[in-house]
């Protein structure tokens, strides 16, 4: 007889949710190229060939190099280059880290506000709580590509202008999960003795009671980032979005633009396949994500 | 019902007052009109005479009532580029625009439907996963890129369609559409296909969970038991069912997609009113920015009164609920 001594599993929350996740290899596939084009974003400095925003490490002789040429700096441009010579390559590393910053930046300041509102709407209620709702109505209603071009005009270009017209435009969809998880948790019986211990209000809504309404806050969230991304690309494509010192993925996009009529179609083409790539991937980790985290879903 | 519906238009009309308030400040907060409207060769009593006829001495809160007044008369200011009504601007561009939403609506729902009801029947097939991984790439691509690839592959390689502009346009009722000539139809269907591929995803998601959600109910297995051939369930019974949420969501995002055609428009230079909006806001041209904004706040007010109006006459259970 023979007694495993390997320690047992205990099941938590946690791990059922790793269980839950695993079993979608398209997920794995997902969250694995994610893990990649976040770490290439933040190694980008030691991994690109050339710093792009470095003008001396340009020369404007390579401008418009197809895809595996090797240029006067010696090596390879894997990808090509801009008309100012630019190792596209390198260019979408560093158009990654703004993209990615200002997606996550946005979704996380915007699940912030959007949860406190949500949370005080489910929690006060009466007056405050049809004010936030009509709020969140209003906002909803009204399609956010618009809202953020509105903003973004009378705020003028920048990071830190993008990522407040996308927290305006994000925070509604946080803020009606948040309420709605809250409302039903609200009225259990440890919010109850939480009340009668009459522990402050600020407490019981961020120790007990937003804990208890994550599961739907971080899907939200997921699908939020990937909307954010698309949207600041989008924006920025427009010319609305972040200024030319710092291009993200949809400014060098925007760039290729006149140079798609000649053919030469990688200044465009490679930044888009990166914004592509990030946004499928997230979107395949939010997509799995809510259907292990759906009750209505759950054996 | 009454009761309903006017509390309903009071409450509108409480919005677009909001509205109105918001799109005033928020724009007459960009820029100094002065800079940009007179010369700046004009002495101080030219430059004076000039705020005092624009009426920009006032404060502004009586400059919002002078806009509100002159906007519930339908003159909503005219371009500073233009030199024309913002108003009569706009309605120009209209139909451009609307023949772009409307046409990407309708491939939406001719492309959506037959895959999501495949999808929907056999859901362990290949192909059906397929469909629905396609149908999260159509909701992840970027629609201005996918513009751009379309202009690479169609009008740069294989030179069969043409990348900018609307092409021959025929006139009816005084407004000029572009889908009833074969050069217009060429024109559009590039801008077409890359404004709705996100909406084949919706179509094609909600078609399938309403396959999905019918075919196990009572009225199909009566159906079934009946001894009507399967295609007459599927095409007939079930079909109609699932074509009124898809019918009404595509509806609601209507305005959505008339929203996002601002984005289209720009890439394929399709002159309708969402690149005017983006010419009028890297000029700073007010009055079209304030006019093209209060259009789509009303017509997105329209849309949601439409649709609870639509909803109240569908559903007892919500008019039940507003007479509580």
């Amino acid at each position: 007889m023979s007694i495993s001594n390997a320690p047992v599993k205990v099941e938590t929350p946690f791990r059922r949710f790793v269980a839950g996740f695993c079993e979608s290899k398209v997920a794995l596939a997902g969250l694995a190229v994610c893990t990649l084009i976040i770490l290439a974003a933040i190694f980008a400095p030691w991994i690109a060939p050339q710093n792009p925003y470095d003008l001396a490490q340009l020369d404007i002789m390579d401008g418009r190099m197809e895809p595996g040429t090797v240029g006067g700096g010696g090596f390879t441009y894997l990808l090509g280059t801009d008309d100012q010579g630019r190792d596209m390559f390198s260019g979408i590393l560093y158009g990654l880290r703004i993209s990615l910053l200002v997606g996550a930046g946005s979704a996380l300041l915007a699940g912030l506000v959007g949860a406190t509102l949500g949370l005080l709407a489910a929690y006060v209620g009466g007056r405050t709580d049809s004010l936030i709702m009509r709020l969140v109505d209003l906002q909803l209603s009204f399609p956010a590509i618009l809202a953020a071009l509105m903003i973004l005009a009378a705020l003028g270009k920048g990071v830190l202008n993008v990522v407040i017209a996308l927290v305006i435009v994000e925070w509604a969809y946080y803020a009606r999960t948040v309420r709605g998880s809250a409302l039903v948790e609200s009225k259990r019986e440890y919010i109850e003795a939480a009340r009668g211990l009459s522990l402050p209000t600020r407490r019981i809504l961020f120790n007990h009671l937003l804990p208890n309404c994550l599961p739907p806050l971080i899907v939200v969230g997921t699908i939020q980032v990937a909307r954010a991304i698309a949207l600041e690309a989008t924006l920025s494509f427009l010319g609305l979005g972040v200024p030319i010192t710092e291009p993200s993925l949809g400014l060098l996009i925007a760039n290729g633009y006149e140079y798609m009529l000649s053919g030469k179609y990688w200044i465009s083409f490679y930044p888009g396949i990166a914004l592509l790539l990030t946004i499928v991937s997230i979107n395949l980790v939010g997509d799995q994500v809510r259907d292990v985290l759906n009750p209505r879903l759950q054996k | 019902m009454t009761v309903f519906l006017l509390r309903r238009l009071l409450q509108a009309s409480g919005v677009v007052l909001a509205m109105t308030l918001l799109v005033f400040l928020g724009v007459y907060a960009v820029g100094d009109p002065v800079e940009i409207l007179i010369s700046p060769e004009a002495d101080q009593l030219e430059r004076e005479r000039a705020i005092k006829a624009l009426g920009l001495d006032l404060p502004l809160w009586r400059q919002y009532l002078v806009f509100l007044g002159n906007a519930l008369q339908g003159d909503l200011g005219r371009s500073f580029v233009f030199n024309e009504p913002a108003l009569r601007l706009i309605f120009d561009r209209m139909p451009a625009t609307l023949e772009l939403a409307l046409g990407a609506t309708f491939l939406a729902l001719l492309i959506g439907l037959p895959l999501g009801l495949f999808a929907g029947l056999r859901p362990n097939a290949l192909r059906s996963r397929i469909i629905m991984a396609g149908s999260i790439l159509g909701f992840s691509l970027p629609t201005f890129w996918v513009g751009l690839m379309l202009i690479m592959v169609f009008a740069v390689q294989c030179g069969w369609l043409p990348s900018t502009g609307r092409g021959e346009t025929v006139t009816i009722l005084g407004m000029r559409w572009s889908f009833l000539t074969w050069d217009g139809l060429a024109h559009m269907a590039m801008p077409m296909l890359s404004l709705s591929l996100s909406r084949i995803g919706l179509v094609i998601r909600l078609t399938r969970s309403g396959v999905r959600e019918n075919m196990v109910m009572d009225y199909v297995k009566f159906a079934r038991a009946k001894g009507l051939s399967p295609n007459r369930i599927v095409f007939v019974h079930v079909f109609r069912n699932i074509l009124i949420p898809v019918v009404t969501v595509m509806g609601l995002e209507l305005g959505g997609t008339i929203a996002f055609s601002v984005v289209t428009e720009s890439v394929f230079a399709w002159p309708g009113m969402g690149k005017l909006i983006i010419d009028s806001i890297n000029v700073l041209d007010r009055p079209v920015i304030v006019a093209y904004l209060m259009m789509i706040v009303m017509l997105f007010i329209t849309i949601n009164l439409l649709v609870d109006l639509s909803y109240s006459v569908l559903d007892p259970r919500v008019r039940l609920e507003s007479r509580e």
